[in-house]
């Protein structure tokens, strides 16, 4: 594909073609896919940078990070678009980010004022189960059900790391009696969100660790109102995606462009049914129809990023004890 | 046999050996030299240690186990169909593992078929997680190719043996002493040490139907290390870990394993006279049927879900799948320019040092060999460009281990017979390569290229690291599919990748034995 798309350059515009600036963001590997936001996302930006911008996925957020560090200062990425908040302290640690100068009216349910990373989509972690079946309203409801859950390990994937600060910002000490409790419903903890997530299709499970706007997907993709995601009163830990710029960028210009373009209402009205997420300024047209329909949490629980940084060893200590006993 | 003139060079093949002791050692020490001051082995990394080894003796036993009578009873009866069993048997092994684990819960699951049979009788749902889940997906993925080895043992006792044991009237027990006893005890060890090397590096699977914390292995610590914590040494360190358990296991394998082999005969196909009586009949056929059904439903279960969504695929999905099948190509080009010379060196040396750098190809973590080698590559040239030869080649020395326990025990047959007679008719390398070794080693070499071909395909580990935009891979485009919700396409995905690796099998393993075998 690649030469054909070199041959394509050679025999058109050639001079044109070889002085577009080009602009490679890392990603995650769904943001890339045709059902994404990726494809929407380049043909919006390139409309409009006069550029070619280039989506790279490489893996999840957790990978994305690792594959910055491991390039180092020589990175080809200008912009890193993937990371969470539980991610961040040790992306800032690596001195590999410059700081930002985009400022937006943010539909977050916290108070954003990070000079390195820019939101631009948040979501709730919730249990998704089956409309038709009653959800315990929070975690010792559930740990004292019979509700089978599958959840993501902690080690291996974001969401499974996301729930374990969901009850640690939730109870704090008393986080390992929580997991104690749970430790029966648990039917098992996969390797990442779509082994997890495909289980529950299967029926493997009653309940599976997901996200708020779950739902929105199969009503308004699939039209299908089954699947409902469980309100916790003791609060929905959130996670917030954001973007950086690399400090050693070539395109330091392209890639302030592309973080304000970012949080523009091009790119944000694409978020909510590609990523399937909450986008970080409700675009002009607002939310699109069937997200009224998801449950809005009371209370939004989000660790900062140094106190998430410095809970997790213990927190993920604790989880390994419990649940291996 | 050692120790006197071969007609081959050992050269080539110990040259294949020392690139791929190179490419693992090089990218472990890579990834080493790149890590900050180490912290050791906590406490956890040793249940992790202590869960994996115990899990991996149980899946290799009981794989190996009843690898036995269902490969004397494939090779004992002929069919219609026979052949084409065989290659479906195969399925299992080359399938992505999420791929085959939602295929195993729709038939062992809670809300699976046999739940639901159970079901109806007024009995409890099956409890597939735990242990015994892991040791069941651990079966279910390597008694294919546990039966594949063993049977090839089998096929490579000559047909004269079999007649001449019928002549002298040999009954069953005779013909096991005689007979199968002996090739058991030299190709069984091999089996064992291959599927518990598989069973030590699985992770995906012990996470997913382990239950919980409890199924840790020291992949899964490997991956931990790297993706939260970048702790590159302790990454490299597990990893070395990792390499030396199954090097001790292939090095115990290897010692009991070595022992004559039958001798040639003149590539007559086999006829068996044994085991004709009705209650023989019955325990093979109960044996074949029992297997088969324990393989082939949850293949069916994927092909049911995977139907609706073939029409979902796109031009992407499509390309992803070229991709695939491209990369499959250039990796069963790069394993046999790398396992014939090196079987051909292990059969004519007296040291098994060649046999044992191919198993260690087991051993490697993906993840580290993925990182040590874009580690080294990344000053000089852009990984991106590179996606396609990595991908090829480090999926080729994955394969390797496979493909020499395939390969070694007939190239030792080969040059054993025919090396004297070779060498007293001056006939010596590239003659003795082209006349006499390749044509006799035609069936393994085909199953060896089908076995690494499929498993290619279905690969999903180095290409993540060094994925370009316009390079992904059938397995990288079925997560990326359901990471977008799409579980649908993705199953029709899944579906065509299963398709894939398996015509790729059967294609190469049947175009081996063309004409070799009835």
């Amino acid at each position: 594909m690649k030469h054909l798309a070199f041959a394509a350059g050679l025999l058109g515009a050639s001079a044109a073609f070889a002085e577009t600036p080009e602009l490679t963001v890392y990603t995650y590997d769904s943001f890339v896919s045709d059902w994404g936001p990726g494809p929407a996302v380049e043909k919006a930006f390139e409309a409009v940078c006069g550029c070619d911008l280039k989506l790279v996925g490489a893996g999840d957020g957790a990978a994305l990070l690792a594959r910055v560090k491991l390039e180092g200062e020589r990175s080809d990425a200008d912009v890193v678009l993937g990371l969470d908040t539980n991610l961040t302290a040790a992306a800032k640690q690596t001195g590999l980010f410059a700081e930002h100068a985009v400022s937006a009216e943010y539909a977050l349910p916290v108070e954003w004022n990070d000079a390195t990373f820019v939101p631009y989509d948040w979501g709730y972690f919730a249990f998704v189960h089956n409309a038709d079946a009653a959800a315990p309203a929070d975690f010792r409801a559930l740990a004292a059900s019979d509700k089978k859950i599958v959840i993501q390990d902690p080690r291996s994937s974001t969401p499974g790391l996301g729930l374990l600060m969901w009850v640690k910002a939730a109870y704090g000490d008393e986080a390992p009696e929580i997991w104690t409790g749970l430790s029966d419903n648990i039917v098992t903890v996969t390797k990442g969100w779509s082994e997890a997530y495909g289980m529950f299709l299967e029926g493997e499970a009653d309940m599976v660790l997901s996200y708020t706007t779950s739902p929105a997907y199969h009503l308004i993709a699939e039209e299908d109102g089954s699947k409902s995601a469980a309100a916790f009163d003791e609060g929905h830990y959130m996670q917030v995606e954001v973007a950086g710029k690399l400090a050693n960028t070539d395109q330091p210009e392209l890639a302030d462009q592309f973080l304000a373009f970012m949080v523009s209402d091009a790119f944000q009205s694409i978020i909510p049914t590609t990523n399937w997420m909450y986008p970080a300024v409700t675009p002009a047209a607002g939310l699109p129809e069937g997200f009224e329909t998801l449950i809005a949490p009371e209370k939004s629980l989000l660790l900062s990023e140094t106190e998430a940084a410095e809970l997790r060893d213990a927190a993920l200590g604790e989880w390994l004890d419990t649940l291996s006993q | 046999m050692a120790g006197h003139a071969q007609p081959v060079s050992a050269f080539p093949g110990i040259s294949a050996a020392l690139l791929v002791v190179a490419l693992i050692l090089g990218t472990l020490g890579a990834v080493a030299l790149r890590a900050e001051a180490g912290t050791g082995l906590g406490a956890s990394d040793w249940a992790a240690l202590r869960f994996t080894l115990a899990q991996a003796s149980l899946s290799a036993l009981l794989s190996v186990g009843l690898a036995v009578p269902v490969a004397r009873a494939l090779a004992r009866r002929r069919f219609p169909g026979r052949a084409l069993l065989i290659a479906l048997l195969g399925a299992p092994f080359i399938l992505p593992v999420i791929v085959a684990i939602l295929g195993l819960l729709a038939v062992f699951g809670r809300a699976g078929w046999l739940s639901s049979f159970f079901g109806l009788l007024g009995l409890e749902p099956v409890q597939i997680y735990g242990l015994h889940g892991v040791v069941l997906a651990h079966v279910f993925f390597n008694l294919p190719l546990a039966t594949r080895l063993i049977l090839q043992g089998w096929q490579e006792i000559p047909a004269e043996r079999f007649r001449l044991a019928a002549q002298l009237k040999a009954g069953p027990l005779a013909m096991w002493r005689l007979l199968e006893g002996p090739m058991l005890r030299r190709v069984a060890p091999g089996a064992l040490a291959v599927v518990f090397a598989i069973c030590l590096s699985s992770f995906a699977v012990a996470l997913t139907l382990g239950g919980g914390p409890r199924a840790t292995t020291i992949e899964l610590a490997i991956y931990q290390a790297f993706r939260f914590d970048f702790d590159l040494g302790r990454a490299a360190l597990l990893s070395g870990v990792q390499l030396l358990l199954t090097g001790a296991a292939a090095l115990a394998a290897l010692r009991v394993s070595a022992g004559e082999g039958f001798g040639a005969g003149l590539d007559r196909a086999v006829r068996r006279w044994d085991g004709q009586g009705a209650a023989a009949r019955c325990l093979d056929a109960a044996w074949i049927a029992l297997s088969a059904g324990f393989l082939l439903l949850p293949l069916a279960a994927i092909v049911l879900s995977g139907l609706p969504g073939l029409a979902d695929l796109n031009s992407t999905v499509w390309r992803a799948a070229g991709n695939s099948i491209l990369v499959a190509a250039i990796s069963t080009v790069i394993l046999l320019g790398l396992a014939l010379p090196m079987a051909a060196a292990t059969a004519a040396g007296r040291n098994s040092l060649t046999e044992l750098s191919g198993i260690l190809g087991l051993a490697a973590s993906p993840l580290v060999i993925g990182t040590g080698l874009f580690i080294l590559i990344y000053p000089v040239a852009d990984p991106f460009a590179l996606a396609l030869p990595v991908t090829a080649l480090v999926n080729a020395v994955m394969a390797l281990p496979f493909a020499m326990r395939i390969l070694v025990p007939r190239a030792r047959e080969v040059l054993g017979r025919y090396g004297r007679l070779s060498l007293s008719l001056d006939m010596q390398g590239w003659a003795f390569v082209r006349r006499v070794y390749l044509p006799r080693m035609r069936a393994q070499t085909g199953f060896a290229a089908g076995l690494a071909a499929a498993l290619s395909m279905g690969d999903l580990g180095v290409v993540a690291l060094f994925a370009d935009p316009d390079f992904a891979t059938l397995p990288l485009q079925i997560y990326r599919l359901m990471g977008a919700y799409r579980m649908e396409a993705a199953a029709g995905a899944a579906l065509l990748l299963l398709v894939l690796s398996m015509g790729a099998f059967w294609i190469l393993d049947r175009g081996g034995r063309w004409h070799a075998e009835a």
